[in-house]
């Protein structure tokens, strides 16, 4: 099976179904698939061939789902680029990438002008809200108006012929990684097939199902509620944010939802709310992954909400998902993760790659065909994390997080072997925001750590030492961060010392000491 | 309406775009479509407000509506003002 089958089987079945509502707009899955057809056409004619890297850098839109099947559709592989991304990253992921074609929307187009002067293998722009008499090429590329192509469509109009198997590449994924440069997650689309039935199994989805999503579609949690929710013939709801809770939260009661998948961040704004006046009865579960909820957050929230199933899940976008918590479970040990997901193998290890017994802390392991091929074009960082299996030829996920098992093998999370931070649920590299504040020529030193954070999980926190003679204000470190940086990578935090930073024996950051310097405020 | 707008507007450049850029930010811009703000940027948005303009912003009235632009701010300040 193929990913963009999630899609054409349910339209075959529940054509006439709802299948995708985003603000005002609804689309049944018969339309959903007429719209991704004529854009993989579209593509196609075009000269996208399979395997063909196409990038998605759109907000959360209707526009920005269909684009994801039918690039699929295509035989191509899809990106999901996060829409605050800055033109020079975005330059390097599609450059990384060889991206063939692109689809965004006029103003995102207007405002990377100055990436698509970067980006020669870029041959395809499709703008969305557009007026054609404003797409004229920046690069030679051709650019077409989205809506154009959308508006063409029609029923009669059939699924392209299949180009791809099932272990051809279906998404690269691009995750911050510790050496500070963003890499590609290549999922095949074995891969996503697998993980998207794993946690719709645990789920017990069923058609009934309707996922209310405020998650990005470019993080990988809200990629996926794009894939399942048309796996399972369910519907989602797609709001473009969590920033007005509670319009979304009167939106999530009027369209009766039965499923909000979340992270402690939203957690924590939910709280803080009066939530009295909501009817909560169709939430039938609630999901929770990126970082674990704080243990009275979850009585909080349990006794708001009796009746809602609350999962605990932890996942990494190199296997997406890993394990979950059965909800009857949240009481008796809040704070574990749970078991395996249905057709996944779990363990952990020790630095000898001696397996681990219950009590006893190691590396966790994933076996299963959920695990990513590997980093694209990266061998050697590849090799690292995807190491042999048990059987001849297979690969398993070294996940460089440490985790200990209770007696009855219920997984506990312990820590990060790296120093990767988790913002609002999103990874932020420590390192790429140092390299961005090392772009100024001023910056002499620079360190940026994780400091623990109620609303946040870890807020972004930078200390920098300014070459001799320098005048730059904390101020302008993060008007420089803001024009580099997507908005959750953004420091909260800027300290400006005269010292320099602290160092380990070998000469290296010690962050460690950075961090209890910060916490303690003797910065 | 000037003023509220004058006082609004430097918040948000100052805090959200570290006072710069503000000048291509329109009144009528959606702070979320700009990549401006984002959810805890909108819980400090609420609290400037209220500590600014001596009222309380209610949990219904965080909606795009009061403030997801410049122009709807001044308009939500200046009739929370009035009904004060």
């Amino acid at each position: 099976m193929q990913v963009e089958e999630f899609l054409e089987r349910s339209a075959r079945r529940l054509g006439g179904k709802t299948a995708l509502v985003c603000g005002e707009r609804r689309f049944t899955y018969q339309e959903v698939n007429d719209c991704a057809n004529v854009l993989a056409h579209s593509m196609i004619s075009e000269g996208i061939m399979r395997g063909d890297r196409v990038a998605v850098y759109m907000d959360n839109t209707p526009e920005a789902v269909i684009s994801i099947y039918a690039i699929l559709k295509a035989g191509a592989v899809f990106l999901m680029i996060n829409p605050t991304t800055k033109s020079d990253k975005l330059a390097y992921i599609l450059n990384n990438s060889r991206a063939r074609g692109i689809l965004t929307d006029f103003d995102k187009f207007k405002a990377a002008q100055e990436c698509w002067k970067q980006t020669p293998h870029l041959s395809l722009i499709f703008v969305g809200r557009a007026n054609s008499s404003d797409l004229s090429s920046p690069n030679g590329a051709k650019v077409l108006s989205l809506d154009h192509v959308l508006q063409s469509r029609s029923s009669t109009l059939t699924a392209p012929r299949k180009r791809c198997i099932d272990i051809d590449l279906a998404a690269l994924i691009y995750t911050s990684g510790s050496t500070g440069r963003p890499k590609g997650v290549m999922m095949a689309h074995l891969n996503i097939v697998t993980a998207a039935t794993s946690i719709t199994t645990r789920l017990e989805n069923h058609e009934g199902d309707i996922i209310f999503s405020v998650l990005p579609l470019s993080f990988n949690y809200g990629l996926y509620q794009s894939l399942m929710a048309f796996l399972f013939g369910g519907t989602l709801v797609l709001e473009r944010s969590f920033n007005y809770t509670y319009a979304s939260l009167d939106k999530m009661v009027k369209e009766k939802a039965t499923g909000l998948p979340i992270v402690p961040t939203m957690m924590a704004i939910l709280l803080q709310m009066n939530l009295e006046p909501f009817d909560f009865s169709n939430l039938r579960y609630i999901t929770n992954t990126a970082a674990a909820l704080p243990t009275d957050h979850i009585q909080l929230i349990r006794k708001t909400m009796p009746g809602v199933a609350i999962y605990s899940m932890y996942g990494l976008t190199e296997c997406k998902r890993a394990c979950c918590l059965p909800p009857d479970q949240i009481d008796i040990r809040p704070t574990s993760v749970g078991l395996a997901l249905p057709n996944e193998e779990l363990y952990l290890v020790n630095e000898a790659d001696e397996r681990l017994g219950p009590g006893e802390v190691g590396e966790l392991v994933v076996r299963g065909a959920n695990v990513m091929k590997g980093y694209w074009e990266l061998p050697e960082e590849t090799e690292k994390v995807l190491r042999p299996g048990p059987l001849p030829g297979e690969k398993v996920l070294y996940t460089g997080d440490l985790f200990k098992t209770d007696e009855e093998g219920y997984l506990y999370f312990v820590g990060r072997k790296d120093d990767i931070i988790k913002s609002q649920g999103e990874k932020v590299s420590p390192v790429e925001v140092e390299n961005v504040l090392y772009k100024l020529r001023e910056v002499e030193e620079a360190g940026v750590v994780g400091i623990s954070d109620r609303i946040l999980g870890d807020l972004v926190c930078a200390v920098v030492m300014l070459r001799e003679g320098a005048t730059l204000t904390e101020n302008d470190l993060l008007l420089h961060c803001n024009r580099h940086l997507e908005i959750y990578m953004i420091p909260k935090k800027v300290i400006i010392r005269k010292e320099h930073l602290p160092r380990t024996e070998t000469g290296k950051l010690n962050k460690r000491t950075l961090k209890i310097q910060i916490e303690e405020g003797q910065l | 309406m000037e003023a509220i707008e004058k006082e609004v507007r430097c918040f948000i450049i100052e805090h959200f775009l570290f006072g710069s850029g503000g000048n291509g930010l329109k009144s009528a811009d959606s702070l979320l479509e700009k990549g401006v703000i984002d959810s805890t940027g909108v819980l400090e948005l609420v609290s400037f407000l209220e500590t600014t303009f001596h009222f309380k912003v209610e949990d219904h009235e965080i909606i795009p509506d009061h403030l997801d632009s410049i122009g709807n701010i001044v308009v939500f300040v200046d009739r929370k003002k009035k009904s004060a």
